[in-house]
């Protein structure tokens, strides 16, 4: 048999049945639902008379609309309520398991689904978001899709689909200290271009990704959209498999053994060919923050805002000073000279409790800087929250000056009130840094838990490693 | 879904890289529960000076004059030229749903992000992917002459271009299939139930954990 690549096996795994031109029907083993992308769908549903063909497929929570602050009164903003309440009432129409606002295990869709089990290796994972391709740490084919390709899912739990290209992410060797897994992302998006990874799936390997914890696995492969790509995947190993041992959703000891036997062929073959191959030595990533309006416009924590008259491509020279002109930045200006307005800590990328516990030692015992306005920690889930509130994290933050609040999307694409007023500057861990992403007019660097942090205290970007 | 066969229109020129779909429409719209209704708040940011949303009546509202499609004869444009990456970001439909209803039929670009391309086809509005000297070509076009007009035909993948060859364009031939013929392709799945059924008998023996 030909060597093949994991989402060669992936891939495998799911199909149907295949067209000649190659359009393959692709089986759907897990739908994740949330409330902005859904409506739609199911409306589409009840007009055509059709249900959902496999209700135990479907896990459903709101995330990108619900209040981060107390949610005793529920959702103030109307418009913001009757899609939740619209989820609501879908999940009870179709018998759909739902996590509702008022469960402890609501979140973030991409933070619930693993820590729940919900996600497993081997699987087909969708959800009509982009950031889907989170769940490809644990050895999943996992990819964002529209509202129609929901609706396409929910009638026939398949997908038409036409395999992408292979694509290997290589980072070899150790990071130094201080650098983490949003480093790393952050320092592939840069090599690779935001569009580098356009008609590819990436697997992420080489040592520097073993190394990582399922959390920092998910920070990468969350991000792999980020480069154009809409699955970034890592094989299966040991960490994988201790992580999603005993979750709820998981196999059930009777089929423990069967799945753990299926699972650990869940890598490349050694000899399987990928269309493109990249390397990254791990050594040369320093921490990252981003100084444009695209994630590929990032810059290490000593070096400056680049400058548009030194690059020869004439659209993207038109493009970075586009960047600059928005984000209120002079070329040459060192990055960690830039202060800030406000501070995210959250998001499908870095909401985990690992994120949370990173930030917290940059944090303890120190004071928010006091031109920081407003410093968020948002837990990605009420799990998260509970288990960070037992290990004291909480009080870290809320005696440094930031605030402590409920689980939600919140300020990484602001449907809910968390947003940046027009002008302001924010150090986020979230994903994107696009114009008017956190709110219109404001502006957005993105960082790693730890240099969010830092850049809280110090109220301008600084090394992690400096300020704690 | 509404059928592509020919369309012949006003091209508007997007000049700028990685149009992302939050920049086409930006959240605070996305809190609908509708399909329809987007045209007015497509591109939101960079079409009114003042903030919008949801309860928000658009014509109250300060228009950005510098803004290309709030200029004529581009305000009545329904193909759009842009430059890479076109529609990168969120999975959002709503960009497809908002671009439509402007009145787009049709986007060019030198690439697009997958998610987007895909949202396209399923709502009758055409992506195609060209070269970027063709791409720059119909920028020299539109900026020569303003209200400047193409004509796609889909069935024989060309574009007319006054002056020109016509331009040739791939296209994938089942979503063309679709497109054609504004097929829904929920039906077309469905008429493959059994395979569906079959696959799920075999696989729940092999992986019962997941079923």
């Amino acid at each position: 048999m030909t060597a093949r690549t994991l989402y060669d096996k992936l891939w495998d795994m799911h199909v149907v049945r295949s067209e000649n031109d190659g359009t393959a029907l692709l089986y759907i083993d897990r739908h994740l639902v949330h409330e902005v992308t859904s409506p739609q769908a199911f409306e589409g549903l009840r007009m055509a008379g059709r249900k959902p063909w496999r209700v135990n497929s479907i896990v459903a929570v709101p995330d990108h609309n619900v209040p981060t602050t107390d949610r005793s009164a529920g959702i103030e903003d109307p418009v913001a309520r009757l899609q939740v309440e619209t989820l609501d009432s879908n999940c009870q129409e179709f018998g759909l398991n739902e996590f509702v606002m008022s469960d402890i295990r609501q979140g973030i869709v991409h933070v619930i689904g693993p820590e729940q089990g919900a996600t497993l290796p081997g699987m087909t994972v969708v959800c009509g978001d982009s950031h889907t391709s989170t769940h490809g740490a644990f050895g999943a084919l996992a990819f964002g899709i529209g509202t129609s390709e929901v609706e396409h899912v929910l009638a026939t739990q398949c997908l038409l689909q036409k395999k992408s290209k292979n694509m290997l992410v290589s980072v070899d060797g150790d990071v130094a200290d201080g650098v983490t897994a949003k480093d790393i992302v952050l320092a592939i998006i840069g090599k690779l271009g935001t569009a580098g990874g356009t008609g590819y799936a990436i697997e992420f390997g080489g040592e520097a990704i073993r190394a990582l914890s399922m959390e920092g696995r998910m920070t990468v492969c969350n991000m792999a959209i980020e480069a154009g790509a809409r699955a970034g995947m890592v094989a299966v190993d040991a960490t994988t498999i201790e992580y999603v041992k005993g979750r709820p959703y998981s196999p059930a000891a009777n089929d423990w053994d069967r799945a753990i036997a299926e699972w650990k062929e869940l890598h490349s073959d050694a000899d399987a060919k990928f269309d493109e191959e990249i390397h990254i030595n791990a050594a040369s990533i320093k921490p990252q923050v981003t100084w444009g309006t695209s994630p590929e416009m990032v810059v290490a924590i000593d070096a400056v805002v680049p400058d548009p008259d030194k690059e020869t491509d004439s659209v993207k020279a038109d493009g970075m000073r586009k960047a600059l002109a928005y984000m209120d930045l002079k070329a040459g200006t060192p990055i960690n000279e830039v202060s800030i307005d406000k501070v995210f800590i959250g998001s499908c990328t870095n909401s985990r409790i690992e994120d949370l516990r990173a930030a917290a030692k940059v944090a303890e015992g120190k004071q928010v800087a006091g031109n920081v306005k407003l410093a968020l920690v948002v837990p990605g889930s009420g799990l998260v929250k509970q288990q960070a509130e037992a290990e004291g994290l909480d009080k870290i933050f809320i005696a440094a000056g930031f605030e402590w609040r409920e689980p939600g999307c919140s300020m990484c694409l602001a449907m809910n009130a968390d947003r940046l007023e027009p002008g302001e500057r924010c150090a986020s861990t979230s994903n994107r840094n696009f114009e008017g992403r956190q709110g219109a007019g404001g502006r957005t660097h993105l960082v790693s838990p730890a240099m969010a942090a830092a850049a809280a205290i110090a109220g301008h970007f600084a090394d992690a490693k400096e300020v704690s | 879904m509404q059928a592509f066969k020919q369309h012949k229109g006003i091209v508007a020129p997007m000049d700028r890289p990685n149009v992302d779909t939050d920049a086409i429409i930006p959240k605070q719209f996305l809190k609908s529960i509708k399909r329809s209704g987007f045209g007015p708040n497509a591109f939101d940011d960079w079409r009114y000076l003042d903030a919008g949303g949801p309860d928000i009546d658009n014509d109250t509202r300060r228009v950005n004059p510098d803004f290309i499609l709030n200029q004529s004869p581009f305000d009545k444009a329904t193909i759009l030229v842009a430059r890479e990456n076109f529609g990168c970001g969120s999975s959002r439909e709503h960009a497809v749903w908002a671009l439509d209803d402007f009145g787009f039929r049709a986007v060019l670009a030198p690439s697009f992000a997958d998610i987007f391309f895909n949202n396209s086809f399923k709502n009758g509005l055409l992506p195609i992917v060209l070269d970027a000297k063709i791409i720059d070509s119909i920028f020299k076009a539109v900026e020569q002459k303003p209200g400047f007009e193409l004509a796609i035909d889909l069935e024989s993948q060309t574009i007319e271009m006054e002056g020109q060859a016509p331009i040739t364009f791939e296209v994938d031939e089942f979503k063309k299939h679709c497109l054609l013929n504004g097929l829904d392709d929920i039906g077309l799945t469905l008429q493959h139930a059994d395979d569906i059924k079959a696959y799920e008998q075999k696989r729940s023996q092999q992986a019962p954990w997941l079923f």
